[in-house]
């Protein structure tokens, strides 16, 4: 199907939804904190008999190393690709059979398992003893490993000729430099060839604890079963306290511009910067703004400059990923080569407009219609609601988050963009790349 | 792929059976038909405004029209000028875009329930009062050759896509891609888009689908209100194309930079035409779901995890569509295998299926997932809605929806070996293979063992 807007466009969007905004007191969201020391947060209702629940850890790519790019991930994968006393094919065979589906998120912050399953006793029970052996005893078995890394190799080769992935590595190699956020989710050939088994067990003993794990549990089972639920899937984690700090992100960064050659017809054009934590009190100031910029879809600045009004390219979007550290700002769009250069003194004219004048009273107005107004729209289904979950336990946010969030939208002012803009992102300071440079710009 | 994703989807979340229940519908004067799903979960609602028109009623030299006028849908009336349709619904809290396919166009609003009245009226304004510009029209254009740009011609698999579809079909019209070739694009007019506006967007030809949180006689009134008042207007006769039948096997290779080669094989395939009486597309959905509806599924178990022939593979089926359908195998080789391994792999899980047939346990684990699917569903009040309105767009209507799930849960072992003997054969099948070309622009290894038919 062709959409009127794309995919890429959406990527941005979607995932700042779902990492960042919430909204509306709708679901009641009860919390406690397992007997294993794991943090628990539960919604109940009994509209559709099925379950959501899901499993997260710190355990994301950012927790690798150089040497060891790709264990994170690697060890994420190799999850359900067998436990104590099942095969992968057990594993598979066993959630097909009850038409349950397994899951799982990862990124440079969480590593998650997630099950959606019939509420109904003997499927949940069913699904919930295999999601339990595959969190608690994953076997890492040798040859599957070795037939995974060969997977991953492969699919590592074949990113390594997309315009996208090129410019995305190099993206983020130029905000983060040094910092593992500039990590690749799936590592890179030479450290994922290297990777052994112990490096997975090690990894998964040292990462995959009770006393980090956040499990959300949404749908059609009570408080108690709810309890028993968290227990079970996280009494026999790893114990140990070792708790991994990240380093931190170096927010300032020098102004970079790479043009890297690739024969597709289109430029693939990232500019950006490190961003904001989480828990940036400018966050909410922030998320208003860029939806003025280039979050908004059709309604932004930045689509109407590049695609309204002059037809330069079928996307370009902006955001900010909100990490556990300043996670990247970041303004992306396609366009044919020989109209690159154009597009991009244009994205960039239209950024360091913003970040000098900040956006119109009128322009803030309408942002606050779209966000207060829209917010039933991000919680009105279980999967929203339990990725919101998710994110609340895993980020530490206030269990009133989703209340606060349309009173704090509600009171950004023009004054507060502007000033929060000017402290976060300067223009003159940020990172450029162009993969598919046009013909002669090459460098 | 999109014939793969669409399969899934349908597979997973196939019929309704209490919710049924909740279904209303109702035609207008005008042949406006509306349906209505309650469903009371959240105080949204979606409207969905379905053309039963899509790609595949353009001709030869205007192909894309039927997306770029659908580019155009948001540029403006007399009432509500350029650019207003989109502020007017984001001021609302609202999400909109659109969709086009080989089929049906259709286009859609979420907003919070007490905005419905607005998203109708801006709906239904743009139903009968679009400009059509030639000034907004070059731009956008522009626009759409550059979505081609972006997802076809940079994506090698796209391009297999399209390519291989050019080739499985030689004389329908799903021979041409719903975005068009880009030298029809380059000759568009606004007078084609104006031409493409008049003759299909009436309410005689769309329905209208809301579901969400309310009342089906208050949306009635309101669709009455809103579209009552849209004259009728003469569909023009629409000619079946029938595909003539393909008497040998056919191959395309496809050169586009890339890793690894890629192996799609596409046979002919019957769709749904009278669901009370067919059974074949049933068996085909099943089989689809034994190659692949889940981890556990024959092409994964067998190729990627035991042989480690393929590095992943794939199979997929959609036996609701206006044209003619499609049984898909696709495949990437494993490092080290080539696209005549998996080929031939790919074959020999035909072989092993007309052979020795399913397992009466395969058969209950996909008819499982089509259970819970049906519940899940119950998830997502947007998909419910598309599901109708792709229905009533294909022409068997969304009533049929039950029946089929159990006709699906009524499909036997036997069926399933039959099916796959009947139509997984060779003067069924095209077999398109991506030839991965390096960056440097320089020949790398030399394909082997391929024929090139094209």
């Amino acid at each position: 199907m062709f959409a009127r807007f794309g995919l890429a466009g959406l990527v941005g969007t979607a995932a700042l939804c779902c990492v960042a905004t919430f909204a509306c007191a709708s679901p009641q969201i009860q919390h406690w904190q397992s007997a294993s020391g794991a943090r628990v947060l539960f919604v109940e209702d009994h509209d559709i008999p099925m379950l959501d629940v899901s499993v997260a850890f710190p355990a994301g790519s950012s927790f690798d190393t150089i040497e060891q790019s790709g264990l994170a991930g690697l060890t994420h994968h190799m999850l359900d690709l067998g436990a104590e006393g099942l095969s992968e094919d057990d594993i598979s065979r066993g959630m097909a059979d009850i038409g349950a589906q397994f899951g799982g998120g990862f990124d440079p912050d969480r590593a998650s398992v997630s099950l959606r399953t019939l509420s109904s006793a003997a499927e949940r029970d069913r699904a919930l003893d295999i999601m339990a052996r595959v969190l608690q005893h994953p076997a890492f078995p040798e040859a599957i490993l070795a037939r995974e890394k060969a997977r991953v190799i492969a699919a590592l080769r074949e990113a390594e000729t997309k315009p996208e992935a090129i410019a995305g590595k190099a993206f983020s190699k130029a905000v983060y430099g040094a910092h593992p956020y500039a990590l690749r989710a799936s590592g890179e050939v030479a450290s994922v060839e290297k990777l052994a088994v112990r490096d997975l067990q090690e990894f998964y003993r040292t990462h995959y604890r009770a006393g980090g794990a956040v499990v959300a549990i949404m749908g059609d089972v009570t408080r108690a079963g709810a309890e028993a639920i968290a227990q079970q899937l996280t009494a026999q984690l790893p114990q140990s306290d070792a708790q991994v700090a990240l380093p931190d992100v170096t927010t300032r960064i020098a102004a970079s511009e790479q043009r890297i050659d690739h024969p597709a017809s289109q430029s693939h054009i990232l500019i950006g910067a490190p961003g904001i934590a989480r828990s940036d009190p400018d966050y909410f100031t922030l998320y208003v703004g860029n939806y003025i910029l280039g979050g908004g879809g059709f309604v932004s600045r930045l689509m109407n400059e590049v695609r309204e009004k002059r037809g330069l390219a079928y996307s370009v979007y902006s955001y900010f990923m909100p990490m556990k550290q300043p996670g990247a700002f970041q303004i992306g769009l396609q366009t044919k080569k020989e109209q690159a250069d154009e597009a991009l003194q244009l994205v960039r004219g239209t950024l360091a407009e913003f970040i000098a004048k900040g956006p119109t009273e009128k322009e803030l107005t309408a942002a606050k219609q779209n966000i207060g107004g829209g917010f039933p729209l991000r919680i009105d289904s279980n999967r929203k609601i339990l990725e919101y979950l998710g994110v609340i336990g895993f980020y530490d946010l206030p269990l009133t988050y989703l209340d606060d969030f349309p009173r704090k939208v509600e009171q950004v002012s023009v004054t507060q963009i502007r000033d929060a803009f000017a402290r976060h992102l300067d223009p003159q300071a940020m990172a450029t790349v162009i993969v598919g440079a046009p013909d002669g710009a090459a460098k | 792929m999109k014939v793969y994703l669409f399969c899934i989807a349908l597979l997973c979340g196939w019929v309704q059976t209490a919710a049924q229940a909740e279904v209303f519908e109702r035609t207008l004067a005008n042949g406006l038909k509306v349906i209505v799903k309650e469903d009371h979960r959240a105080p949204v609602v979606v409207q969905q405004i379905w053309y039963k028109t899509g790609s595949m009623d353009e001709r030869t030299g205007v192909t894309g029209i039927a997306h770029v006028l659908e580019h155009m849908m948001f540029k403006g009336t007399k009432a509500v000028p350029m650019g207003e349709f989109s502020k007017r619904i984001a001021a609302a809290g609202g999400r909109e875009n659109a969709f086009t396919s080989y089929d049906y166009t259709a286009y859609f609003q979420q907003l919070h329930k007490s905005k419905l009245p607005l998203a109708m009226q801006l709906e239904s304004d743009r139903m009968q009062n679009l400009t059509l510009s030639a000034a907004e029209f070059s731009k956008e254009i522009k626009v759409v050759m550059e979505e081609r740009r972006w997802r076809t011609e940079d994506e090698a698999h796209a391009l297999l896509q399209e390519k291989m579809m050019a080739t499985v079909y030689q004389e329908h019209p799903y021979r041409h891609p719903v975005i068009g070739w880009m030298s029809d694009l380059e000759s568009l007019t606004v007078g084609d888009a104006k031409a493409w506006y008049t003759r299909w967007y009436a309410p005689n030809n769309a329905t209208l689908v809301i579901a969400g949180d309310v009342s089906a006689n208050e949306v009635f009134a309101l669709a009455q209100r809103y579209y009552g008042g849209i004259p009728t207007r003469v569909m023009p006769s629409r000619r079946d194309y029938d595909e003539p039948a393909q008497t040998g096997i056919k191959r395309l290779v496809v050169k586009a930079p890339a890793e690894l080669p890629h192996v799609v094989m596409s046979f002919h395939a019957p769709v749904l035409r009278d669901p009370g009486q067919d059974w074949k597309p049933y068996a085909l959905e099943i089989l689809a779901g034994v190659l692949d509806g889940s981890e556990s599924a024959r092409l994964n178990k067998h190729l990627v995890r035991e042989q480690q022939i393929a590095s992943g593979a794939g199979a997929g089926y959609d036996s609701v569509s206006r044209g003619p359908g499609l049984f898909i195998m696709e495949a990437t080789p494993s490092a080290g295998k080539t696209v005549v391994d998996v080929e031939a792999a790919l074959r020999r899980e035909i072989a092993q299926l007309v052979q020795d047939g399913v397992s009466e346990e395969e058969l209950k684990r996909v008819k499982a997932q089509v259970t819970a699917g049906e519940v899940y569903k119950r998830d997502s009040v947007f998909y419910q809605a598309m599901q109708i309105g792709q229905m009533e767009s294909i022409g068997l209507g969304h009533r049929v929806i039950p029946l089929m799930l159990e006709k699906l849960q009524a499909v036997t072992a036997e069926q399933v070996r039959q099916v796959a003997g009947e139509f997984l054969q060779e003067d069924n099948l095209t077999v398109a293979v991506l030839d991965p070309q390096p960056l440097s622009g320089k020949p790398k290894t030399r394909m082997e063992g391929n024929s090139h038919v094209r």
